[in-house]
């Protein structure tokens, strides 16, 4: 079967982002920029699907500026089969993305959707959900686990309480958690091959999606910050300022 | 406009996050309306209909959203919400799971786990794992929104006399089903509803050392959570992991054991009013969030903190 695996370019997750001085958004200048740490399990998940001969081509979407392509190329030389790029420099919001993805899934046709549950720089978590939604497929979110069969697939997902495992008639959604798998490095023969993979581009236009924005970012601020209190010496103090300082035992 | 509240509850009974929510909602300001959707709820509702501040529960009582399966409840949410200005949801697995299908079957872009209510459309959230607060304004004419319960001060559970009026649509997408759940088994309470938690890190080297942390928390009535790097080793299930990529809390008092203070860890639990943190490394970043800092063994000071309470 045929699985599609979205994969967003967003800021590496070593890099502390700050506001930039005027408070308009993020400063991204000159900062590294990586494949979203999700989105690799996603390409990892897949890849180990077609390892065990379930999964038979592996292609890989992202979508935003032409750079996009860097992370393409990263799914492509861990093993996916190949990319499309949907190119705009416009913001892109979680909606606008499902359409997007709604749209190269009615062309694509693929039996399973894997992204990541969410990306670390907007943190929004919705847009499988979402794609879920515009397709009408079912949708298994913060994944563990993945057991392919016949038509159906298993998807074991990290809940508040614990864990919980849905069923989901194919084609379906799923979104990956952190403990899915652990990713590969790409091997540098593998690199080098990614680079001919075939890799399409289009635009949201192309896609006859309208992408325009819905919420607008007003201002970004950094968090209150939280001072250091004190050392103390022993636990005899620290018992005692719990009880009569903080007064919170 | 009115306002609809998603319930948070496993059909027995209504879960704390849904009275943070519900103070969410009384911020933004207008009639506030309760969901109460799953099987055999009719007690969640009862219970819901007391909570200060809500003037109407709908009850949908059905077979379908016996599990909240995102599908079928999303289905519903979608069918009443057109008639709303407002709905939010606890941002718990179970809202964040169903309320961005919600928002999509309305052409919503949903706004995810708010801290802040500055207006009725605008709306401060942390982004980049809260390194960043962004207050962000939405042009939709229904607001979909998730609310990180521990940044709103729940309202009375009781107080209130609010009708339950059954709703009569049974939404089965009929394209997931529910297979099984293992939820971790407890007589401590929840992570993100207790007064105290207790978090241990990879300093507590193993599985059994967490016994510690465990009879400290049975003094404290506190529970335990650890870092994801004492996850990721093994010593404990996720379900415990307090961060950015666990559980958010805000107790009264938190202390952190033999935890050093990655930012993902500091993301899940700055907020709470007193944070106190042993650790052996006197430079560890957790000290530089922590109201008391005890620089010691924490295979001396956690025993010998038990025998002092």
């Amino acid at each position: 079967m045929k699985v599609l695996v979205a994969v967003k370019r967003v800021v590496d997750y070593n890099v502390k982002v700050r506001p930039k001085a005027d408070g308009s958004d993020v400063d991204t200048a000159n900062v590294k920029m990586s494949i979203n740490p999700f989105c690799e399990i996603a390409v990892e998940e897949a890849v180990r699907l077609k390892e065990k001969g379930v999964v038979s081509e592996i292609v890989a979407v992202s979508m935003g500026p032409k750079q996009c392509q860097e992370q393409i190329r990263t799914a492509l030389a861990l093993g996916a089969d190949r990319g499309i790029l949907v190119e705009t420099d416009e913001e892109l919001q979680p909606l606008a993305v499902a359409k997007c993805l709604k749209a190269i899934v009615e062309k694509e046709e693929p039996q399973m959707v894997i992204m990541g549950k969410q990306s670390i720089d907007g943190d929004n978590n919705q847009t499988g959900q979402m794609l879920g939604a515009l397709t009408g497929m079912a949708q298994g979110t913060f994944a563990s686990e993945v057991v392919v069969e016949d038509g159906s697939v298993k998807v074991t997902r990290e809940i508040d309480g614990g864990l919980q495992t849905v069923e989901l008639k194919l084609p379906a959604v799923v979104t990956t958690d952190l403990r899915l798998n652990e990713p590969r490095y790409a091997s540098l023969p593998n690199i080098m091959k990614a680079k001919k993979k075939p890799l399409d581009t289009s635009t949201p236009a192309d896609l006859g999606v309208d992408i325009a924005p819905r919420t607008k970012t007003l201002k970004v601020e950094p968090p209150a910050e939280r001072q250091a209190g004190v050392k103390v010496a022993d636990v005899a103090e620290l018992v005692e300022k719990l009880k009569n300082e903080a007064k919170v035992i | 406009m009115s306002i609809l509240v998603i319930a948070e509850h496993d059909n027995a009974e209504l879960k704390g996050a849904t009275l943070n929510t519900i103070a969410a909602a009384k911020a933004i300001g207008g009639d506030i309306h309760v969901l109460v959707a799953g099987a055999g709820c009719g007690a969640v509702a009862e219970s819901a209909a007391k909570v200060e501040g809500v003037s109407k529960v709908l009850l949908a009582d059905n077979a379908a959203y016996e599990h909240q399966l995102a599908e079928n409840v999303a289905k519903l949410v979608g069918d009443l919400g057109k008639d709303y200005g407002h709905i939010l949801a606890p941002a718990t697995t179970t809202g964040k799971n169903m309320l961005p299908r919600a928002g999509a079957l309305l052409d919503v872009q949903p706004i995810s786990d708010i801290i802040a209510v500055e207006s009725a459309d605008t709306f401060k959230r942390p982004i980049y794992a809260g390194n960043v607060i962004a207050t962000v304004q939405s042009s939709d004419a229904i607001k979909v929104i998730s609310v990180r319960a521990t940044a709103f001060d729940a309202v009375a559970a009781e107080g209130g006399s609010a009708a339950v009026e059954s709703v009569d649509i049974a939404d089965d997408a009929g394209v997931s089903s529910f297979v099984g759940e293992e939820l971790a088994e407890s007589d401590r309470p929840e992570l993100t509803a207790a007064k105290v938690v207790i978090s241990g890190g990879r300093g507590m080297q193993n599985g059994e050392n967490f016994e510690m942390l465990y009879k400290l928390a049975d003094k404290l009535g506190a529970a335990v959570g650890a870092s994801r790097a004492a996850v990721d080793a093994g010593f404990v299930p996720n379900d415990m992991q307090v961060g950015q990529t666990g559980k958010i809390v805000a107790p009264d008092l938190y202390i952190a054991v033999g935890i050093s203070g990655a930012i993902q860890h500091l993301a899940g639990m700055k907020d709470s009013k007193v944070i106190v943190a042993i650790n052996k490394d006197e430079e560890a970043p957790i000290f530089s969030v922590a109201d008391y800092g005890l620089v010691a063994d924490l295979f001396d000071a956690v025993p010998e903190l038990e025998t002092k309470l």
